[in-house]
């Protein structure tokens, strides 16, 4: 009975728990309040995934009204992926956000912010859940809308302009993929993605196809931030709170990646946009370019939190340009960095939590020398510095590997070249910081103490999971592979 | 005729064009917000146009009607017009945040300011 309505209650748990928060009116309250909606949330996407994994993709019609009438909501293997991407990442960042959020946020916002974060995952779920185009639309406004709320909690005064910036930018994006559907609708009059994807194929050769495909493009793109569209995230990344950074980082444009694959392979199919429409040619050239450029920009940063989100529009680089090879190896590398990425993310940005909890900044200066002080929290950098760079036994390796196999397989040597000369740049962005920590010396009058265990330990469950899935690869590298085949197989 | 008969796809052509210039050229907050609502309701118009069946009445079941307008987008427009006011309210919020943070609103004004820092 309730394994039926298992789709509608991965939205609806945390969507109904947000206001609940705000009623709480207290911030343990409500805090405890979003632990358990995430916890539960994470239960219903593995139990998602192993029905979707058992018994192949569902489809649940809200309210009894079948599609292509009424919404749908339908979880394939890729969409139970991505779902349990984001609630895993939302419970485990929850136990770390009640003390981290508590010393950035002021106490009265706290329910505020808990409701925000919690219609934010819900935003987040929703749009991998949907199969209703327009549906994917009102999420994206969802988690979208409360992201600018939560950027702008932070505690310097850069955040406001930081979330005002997203917000501009956010919402052209958002728009431009409302112009995308409604052309489509135009088209084709449904909003259905199967549905879409059964029409579309008559239709290619006009003109207004074209265009919806491009507005959805460059509107996904700006979600992304793939490169030239990336300016609002390094910004909203540094001066978010410390637990907001994870869950942005970890999977706002993980999402948006996701959204890209759904269009592209599912709605419009990849031998439209690849074959006829030849957009390898534009996503190849700006993903190397996003790559090389915005890991030369994190070299010179000397706010952390900023390197590490210059690093960030890098990585989107590496998983755009597995899209782009529109091959099942480069599908499957693509996928695989999506969940990796997460993980090694999330570890550095909670670490980097753990710094500003202790040493009130996150600059180089302010992190010289504090190795010695903050063992753990350096430790678990190190770590995810490593897994960033593509050391073996880490989650990173595994992605880069499949990424040059998947290179080298199109014959593409100079691209696997370039993954590679990618790499060495994060090993420059790294190992600053990693001087400062270990090899400065550290301000004479300083006291800074080890962060608590209560931030320390969800760092060091992510650090884990990079170590894990970093040498156990049947889990992701399986999944991903099986999703990539389903998506260049056209509707699952 | 052609050109007559797009004339509202013109409307908004034009009104997405100058909303999306406002957006970029101005660097007061306020109008940048502005700028985001005509940008908006450009589309908003897009969809209300692509739902008119030429020859249709307004979508209520009457007699004597048979040909009805798509209302289809009309109700996910009204979806359209809730969230580009949720927009524009946060938009505000924050503008008036900063105004409070920085003491003005104009764009190269708080740039200098965090640059001084």
């Amino acid at each position: 009975m309730i394994a039926d309505q298992l789709p509608i209650l991965q939205v609806v748990i945390p969507l109904l728990a947000a206001p609940l928060c705000l009623l709480a009116r207290d911030g343990r309250l409500a805090w405890a309040l979003s632990q358990a909606a995430a916890l539960a949330a994470l239960a219903v996407s593995v139990a998602l995934l192993l029905t979707v994994q058992a018994d192949g993709p569902i489809s649940y019609a809200i309210g009894g009204w079948a599609a292509p009438y009424g919404i749908e909501y339908r979880i394939d293997l890729l969409a139970a992926y991505v779902l349990l991407l984001i609630s895993f990442i939302g419970a485990v960042a929850l136990p770390y956000a009640a003390r981290s959020a508590a010393a950035e946020v002021d106490a009265p916002r706290l329910p505020f912010f808990y409701s925000a974060w919690l219609l934010c995952v819900a935003g987040l779920l929703g749009i991998t859940a949907t199969g209703d185009a327009f549906n994917l639309f009102v999420f994206l406004e969802i988690s979208s809308l409360s992201t600018y709320i939560l950027v702008g909690l932070g505690r310097d005064r850069r955040a406001l302009t930081a979330a005002y910036q997203y917000l501009i930018m956010g919402t052209i994006g958002a728009t431009f993929i409302l112009i995308g559907v409604g052309l489509l609708y135009m088209m084709t009059g449904t909003l259905n993605m199967a549905d879409l994807a059964e029409r579309l194929p008559a239709l290619t050769g006009t003109r207004t196809v074209r265009a919806a495909l491009a507005f959805l493009c460059v509107g996904i793109s700006l979600k992304l931030a793939l490169f030239p569209l990336h300016l609002w995230l390094p910004n909203a990344y540094a001066y978010a709170p410390s637990v907001v950074s994870v869950l942005l980082a970890a999977t706002a444009t993980k999402v948006a990646a996701y959204v890209l694959l759904r269009f592209v392979f599912t709605v419009f199919g990849a031998e439209f946009v690849f074959g006829a429409m030849r957009f390898d040619t534009v996503l190849l050239p700006l993903a190397l370019v996003a790559v090389f450029s915005a890991s030369a920009t994190a070299i010179f940063q000397d706010n952390v939190k900023r390197l590490f989100a210059y690093s960030s529009v890098a990585q989107i680089g590496y998983v755009v340009l597995g899209i782009s090879l529109a091959t099942p190896l480069g599908l499957t590398a693509a996928i695989l960095h999506l969940f990796n990425h997460a993980l090694m993310k999330g570890a550095l940005f909670m670490a980097l939590g753990c710094v500003a909890y202790r040493a009130g900044a996150v600059n180089l200066d302010a992190m010289a020398g504090l190795a010695k002080r903050m063992p753990w929290t350096f430790a678990a950098i190190v770590a995810g510095g490593l897994s960033l760079v593509g050391v073996p036994l880490t989650v990173g390796f595994i992605s880069k590997w499949y990424l040059v196999q998947a290179a080298l397989e199109d014959g593409m040597w100079w691209v696997a070249a370039l993954v590679l000369a990618g790499s060495l740049l994060a090993v420059i962005y790294v190992w600053r910081v990693v001087e400062a920590g270990y090899l400065r010396a550290p301000a004479a009058d300083t006291v800074v103490r080890e962060a608590p265990l209560s931030l320390i330990a969800p760092t060091w469950i992510l650090v884990a999971a990079n170590v894990y899935f970093g040498v156990n690869t049947d889990l992701t590298a399986g999944l991903a592979g099986r999703a990539a085949a389903l998506l260049m197989g056209g509707v699952p | 005729m052609e050109l007559l008969g797009l004339f509202n796809y013109w409307i908004v052509v034009f009104l997405m064009m100058a909303g999306f210039y406002v957006v970029i050229a101005r660097g007061n907050m306020v109008k940048k917000v502005i700028g985001l609502n005509l940008f908006q309701t450009s589309v908003f118009i897009l969809y209300i146009t692509l739902g008119k069946v030429s020859g249709g009445a307004a979508p209520i079941i009457r007699e004597g009607v048979e040909v009805y307008s798509n209302p289809l987008p009309h109700v996910l427009i009204l979806t359209a017009i809730v969230v580009g006011v949720a927009t524009t309210a946060l938009a505000l919020a924050l503008v008036v945040r900063i105004k409070e943070a920085y003491g003005t609103i104009e764009e190269d004004e708080i740039h200098r300011q965090d640059e001084s820092l």
